[in-house]
């Protein structure tokens, strides 16, 4: 082969790959191009491009969805839970990892091994605390920013708990027994010394998170009634009990919820690869 | 001394204590508390009683028909997925890790789909295999392809497969990335110098060496397809009929639309035992498959 045959094999297969990616994201295509037709246009021909862009759909759709509202809550609610199961997890990582004694193997054992649990095995019980909490203790937890936060940080215990205990292992024990010499206490050693080196498990976690609590439907479905606490997949599921004929609109909703998420992937991109990467390795 | 291991004790209990907090009132209690009411026959009001019924809910399992198709179901989703799931993200690992500018365009569009939820996948393919599916039929005349998917029981179920394997295909060609990324260039160039072509190179080189890579993605996508719920519910709903109801809607239905509290958590239960039997043995099956080198 002569290297200008090797060149054009080269251009074939990038273009041969480059279609094949198209190809595959086409559906988000479609479901742009619809969301700018009448109902009409729509029903006429799914797969041709729209004649003018029809923006009226989308101030409906956000108005039907109350889409500020939703990413509003979406937005508290992750962020909030993430910091609290960061915080929280990675704390108890770093005790149970340092202390090794029956207790903290059996802890870590607790953590581990309830990875096993499906959410459905849960949620009945879950529901039946709720009301008791409120019967019993007078504390509400259904339909609160406060409930579901915690269930959140529950929940996202075990795989956080699990990914920092195996990044500490992998730190020397001699920077902390310095610290400690020289009068830190052991808060203020795993805050200044321990928790900066524990940096790339914190991004593996929190991508981890970001993309499970973000997407989450059931929880969400069972903690949060009330309209005004709804997060983006509960307003998406509820917009389509109603309105599942009116697809024009129904796809600029969708086109809304996804813009939020392709903004976050372009941004973070390079950490959810290799998030991913670490977080399935482990 | 004394005040030392104390203060030792404070510390351990302050750092720990939050974390366990939280989950176990979020994991552990209802755990148990599931365990409980999987032997009492309830419909979840409060006003009504529990009677303690035993085994009974266990027992009544056998002899539920819809129970045992939404088995069948998701039994046929899964095993089509894993196997979908993984063949396509493998060719896609293969695809982009060649030394060409354009793989990082096509890792990211290949992976795009993860991001986005199941409930909103489900919906955005519910218009595609319905509606659009159904013009482009009318217009082309390929009719046996393109009718609306949803409407028919099996097709309702490829259709499930489909958008379940158009999600997962990306992540799971990530971590193929990083298993092919790691087979030693020095094997590769050996086995092209004995005269191995690109197939044979792939099944008897790359392929038992990636074997760690594809424990674990097929753990990752078999307890993710087997409990998968909301792609169900946003795509098919479970229908026609109930034919593309899976395990964890059946369960879903169970407890919160027909009221049967103690029957639904004792399937639950059995769910659970379900997942954790399979995930392990299959774990402990490829793990014997890896090779070191």
């Amino acid at each position: 082969m002569t290297r200008s045959q090797r060149n054009f094999g080269k251009i074939m297969y990038s273009i041969f790959v480059l279609a094949l990616g198209i190809l595959f994201i086409y559906p988000l295509f479609i479901m742009a191009i619809n969301s700018f037709k009448n109902r009409a246009e729509l029903y006429m021909n799914p797969i041709a491009l729209p004649h003018h862009a029809l923006w009226k759909n989308y101030a409906e759709a956000a108005r039907k969805m109350s889409f500020l509202n939703a990413l509003g809550n979406s937005v508290f609610i992750t962020v909030i839970s993430l910091l609290f199961i960061i915080t929280f997890s990675a704390m108890c990582a770093w005790m149970i990892t340092r202390k090794n004694t029956k207790l903290s193997r059996f802890l870590f054992f607790l953590f581990v091994a309830t990875m096993l649990i499906p959410f459905q095995t849960l949620m009945m019980p879950l529901v039946q605390m709720m009301k008791w909490s409120k019967q019993f203790l007078g504390l509400r937890v259904l339909n609160t920013y406060r409930g579901i936060i915690f269930m959140y940080i529950g929940f996202g215990m075990s795989l956080a708990v699990f990914l920092y205990s195996g990044f500490v292992k992998t730190i020397p024990v001699s920077l902390e027994e310095a610290a400690t010499i020289d009068g830190c206490s052991s808060f203020s050693v795993f805050w200044k010394i321990v928790f900066p080196m524990l940096k790339s498990t914190t991004i593996t976690v929190m991508i981890l998170d970001i993309i499970w609590i973000w997407n989450d439907y059931l929880l969400p479905s069972l903690v949060l009634n009330d309209k005004a606490l709804r997060t983006i997949p509960l307003s998406t599921s509820s917009f389509f009990g109603v309105f599942t004929i009116q697809w024009n609109e129904a796809m600029a909703g969708l086109t809304m919820t996804i813009i939020p998420v392709i903004v976050f992937y372009f941004c973070a991109q390079k950490y959810i690869v290799k998030g991913i990467v670490t977080g399935a390795v482990k | 001394m004394v005040t030392n291991k104390k203060q030792e004790k404070f510390w351990y209990f302050l750092f720990v204590f939050p974390a366990l907090f939280a989950f176990i009132f979020v994991v552990i209690i209802p755990f148990f508390i599931g365990i409980g009411y999987s032997f009492v026959s309830w419909n979840g009001l409060a006003t009504s009683k529990t009677t303690f019924v035993g085994l009974q809910n266990y027992r009544q399992l056998f002899s539920d028909v819809r129970f045992g198709s939404s088995a069948v179901h998701t039994i046929i989703f899964t095993v089509l997925s894993v196997l979908f799931i993984n063949i396509l993200g493998l060719l896609f690992a293969l695809m982009v890790t060649t030394k060409l500018k354009i793989n990082t365009v096509a890792r990211t569009l290949f992976f795009m789909p993860n991001l986005i939820g199941g409930l909103i996948l489900g919906y955005i393919w519910k218009f595609i295999l319905s509606d659009t599916f159904k013009a482009i039929g009318e217009q082309t005349g390929w009719t046996k392809l393109f009718f609306n998917w949803l409407l028919d029981p099996t097709a309702s179920l490829w259709a499930l497969v489909v958008v379940i394997t158009w999600q997962m295909a990306g992540y799971v060609m990530i971590i193929y990335i990083t298993g092919i990324q790691s087979v030693p260039d020095e094997v590769i160039e050996a086995s092209i110098i004995d005269g191995a072509g690109r197939v044979r190179r792939f099944f008897s080189i790359t392929l038992p060496l990636i074997m760690p890579s594809v424990t674990i993605c097929t753990f990752y996508t078999l307890s993710n397809c087997f409990k998968m719920y909301d792609t169900n519910l946003s795509l098919t709903n479970g229908g026609p009929g109930t034919s593309t109801e899976l395990f964890a809607m059946n369960i879903f239905n169970e407890i919160f639309s027909f009221s049967h509290f103690g029957y639904g958590q004792a399937k639950a239960i059995i769910f659970f035992l379900f997942i954790a039997a399979i995930t392990l043995t299959q774990v402990a099956i490829t793990k014997r498959k890896e090779v070191q080198l």
